[in-house]
């Protein structure tokens, strides 16, 4: 399902240019759970963002469902990111105004689907917001606010769901719960990768790397 | 989820923002519809004051006219039409004509429809002895004015019905007659239609009888001894041309001037028209004058608020472009493409610009019918105007967006991989 290959990318610093990937090299099959664990600033979030088609590398392949993601245009991107990747990350990103129902429903922004909001309904009750539909981000707890950020990325039933630190400012209950919908989404045949500094939520993966001195290795 | 409902959320969610780019919109359209109306107030108010000046000066004229017929009429005539053997000293020494001419005259004259002569009145006159009364008197046959133009002339001098007099001051004065006495003249028993008033001149020992009547007792049956004709707007230069024009229609008459008093109190009046005329023009004149400074102003003052309230709206835009920076990557993580992203903002700004249209309307409609000058020619309704609201209503949105592009671009353009990143 996705595919990175020899990915390479730095950023300009004040001190000079600063590598953030390099060489780096992963896949995750359908039907996968695979976690990425490295410390803080190892790199993580820019092997998520580059993964998702948000982030050119420098260099590398990146494809996923096998297309070529960086081969495509800006909008053809955006349309592979709405029909096959979904986003959860840790600060949740929800929109402020929004009700939970419209932030589940916000991918429906770009992909117009005429059941999207019978099932974002559904997604919301799966993750316990049943009472919650009319309320907006600030009127709820955070583990809500990313249980309403995870049925956002399964809106559109996507490929291939790219996590970045999920757990990370979740208590350990909301964090099993949130865990366990992404290694149950995969048992289901999707693709996950995680990326995450925290060793108990890489445990829920069934395949776990890590970045070692700027390289991704198979952790046993 | 569509993008009216994400624009109109973020619209009551960010109300402040909003509001303040309502309100620029509101002062731009407001000050435009305020200008306009004021300077349609301004043009109404110039309709109605020229108007009333106008009617002012036409009433003025009239009463100046019928003064002149007035005055005319007592001074004499212009034009005083005579048989051609008439020796003019023997006019002069005895105050009438003693020779005559066929009454058939004034017919031809009338016929001839000179545009020179209004008012044409033939008479037979002659200085007797009133037998009865044992004086003195000039005894004047009349039938009224000939028409020469229309039926609806004016007529300066009636007629005297047959069987009436009318007597001038000093008889009626000195025999203390009054209206409807019975009087005889020449053996004929006549009725004291009208006295005049004092004259100071011949009309005072006259007597005006009915020209039938009169040829009957003076024994000139079908003649008369005058005509008496008036060119209400003659000018002296023109007196020459009217008699030669009366010579070719009556040979054998001749043609004296009279008071020539009556042709400048003419001039006088035509004067007075033209002077009428020219306070009017003056009038439109001070008018636009201070129509165009208001134009002026107004041509300054508009496009000043307008651009700064699009000024004030990008700024705004700009501000809500920064504050939206995690919602845009969020959005563009989802799948939204950056063309998506412009038109959400541009939307916003439609809707921002067509409420401050609709208000701006109300509140400039509202402020222009208040300034109008008093007293207020423009009602509340006059004030609306649909074809002004509908270019408002498509005009302020256009304006808003194109304030709003710079920002909806630059959201557009937002990295969300950056957005993103810094959490």
């Amino acid at each position: 399902m996705l595919t990175v290959v020899g990915l390479r990318k730095t950023f300009r610093g004040p001190s000079g240019r600063v590598s953030a990937l390099a060489d780096a090299a992963l896949s995750v099959a359908a039907g996968e759970f695979v976690s990425v664990q490295g410390p803080s600033g190892c790199g993580k979030t820019t092997l998520l963002l580059a993964a998702g088609g948000l982030l050119p590398p420098d260099s590398g392949r990146v494809q996923v469902d096998g297309q070529e993601v960086y081969a495509l245009s800006s909008t053809a991107r955006a349309r592979l990111r709405a029909e096959k990747i979904g986003f959860v990350f840790q600060q949740f990103h929800l929109v402020p105004y929004l009700s939970v129902l419209d932030n589940v429903l916000a991918p429906a922004l770009a992909l117009k689907d005429p059941s999207a909001r019978e099932r974002a309904t559904e997604l919301a009750r799966r993750f316990g917001l049943a009472e919650r539909l009319r309320h907006v981000p600030a009127e709820l707890s955070t583990g809500e606010r990313q249980r309403t950020a995870l049925a956002r990325a399964m809106l559109n039933r996507p490929r291939l769901i790219l996590a970045d630190e999920p757990t990370g400012n979740l208590d350990g209950e909301n964090a099993r719960l949130v865990l366990s919908s992404l290694r149950e989404f995969a048992r289901s045949g999707g693709a996950v990768l995680l990326v995450t500094h925290d060793p108990s939520a890489a445990e829920y993966a069934g395949r776990r790397l890590c970045f070692k001195d700027s390289k991704l290795q198979e952790q046993e | 989820m569509r993008a009216g409902r994400l624009i109109l959320r973020e619209i009551l969610y960010r109300r402040l923002n909003f509001a303040l780019g309502v309100l620029s919109a509101v002062a731009a359209v407001g000050s435009l519809v305020a200008a306009l109306t004021v300077l349609r107030a301004h043009d109404r108010r110039t309709e109605a004051l020229v108007a009333a000046r106008e009617a002012q000066t036409r009433e003025r004229m009239g009463k100046l006219e019928d003064d002149y017929r007035k005055i005319t009429v007592n001074m004499g005539f212009n034009l005083l039409i005579l048989p051609k053997d008439q020796n003019l000293s023997d006019l002069y020494a005895d105050d009438y004509a003693s020779k005559y001419m066929p009454e058939e005259y004034a017919e031809r004259l009338a016929r001839a429809n000179l545009a020179t002569i209004n008012h044409l009145m033939p008479s037979l006159q002659q200085k007797l002895k009133w037998p009865e009364q044992e004086r003195t008197v000039i005894l004047i046959g009349v039938r009224g004015e000939v028409l020469v133009h229309s039926p609806g002339q004016m007529p300066i001098v009636e007629a005297v019905p047959a069987g009436m007099l009318v007597a001038g001051y000093e008889l009626h004065r000195s025999l203390k007659l009054s209206v409807g006495q019975k009087v005889k003249l020449l053996g004929r028993e006549f009725a004291v239609a009208r006295l005049h008033p004092e004259r100071g001149n011949k009309d005072d020992i006259s007597l005006w009888i009915n020209l039938r009547e009169a040829q009957e007792l003076l024994g000139k049956k079908g003649l008369i001894n005058a005509m008496l004709a008036l060119e209400c707007h003659c000018a002296a230069e023109r007196l020459a041309a009217i008699r030669a024009e009366i010579g070719r229609i009556l040979p054998d008459t001749q043609v004296i001037e009279f008071a020539t008093q009556a042709v400048a109190r003419a001039e006088a009046r035509t004067r007075a028209a033209a002077e009428a005329e020219n306070a009017l023009e003056r009038g439109k004149q001070d008018r636009a004058k201070l129509r165009h400074e208001r134009e002026a102003f107004a041509a300054v003052l508009v496009p000043l608020v307008m651009l700064g309230a699009a000024l004030w709206i990008a700024f705004l835009a700009f501000h809500n472009v920064r504050e939206r920076r995690a919602e845009i990557g969020i959005l563009r993580a989802l799948g939204v493409r950056s063309c998506q992203i412009l038109a959400i903002f541009l939307g916003k700004a439609v809707l921002l610009g067509l409420l401050g249209a609709a208000l701006g309307y109300g509140a400039g409609a509202l402020v222009g019918w208040r300034l109008q000058e008093v007293p207020a020619v423009l009602t509340l309704k006059d004030v609306l105007n649909t074809a002004l609201l509908l270019q408002v209503l498509c005009a302020a949105p256009a304006v808003a967006c194109l304030a709003s592009w710079l920002p909806a671009l630059w959201a557009a353009q937002q990295d969300p991989a950056e957005i993103l990143r810094e959490g």
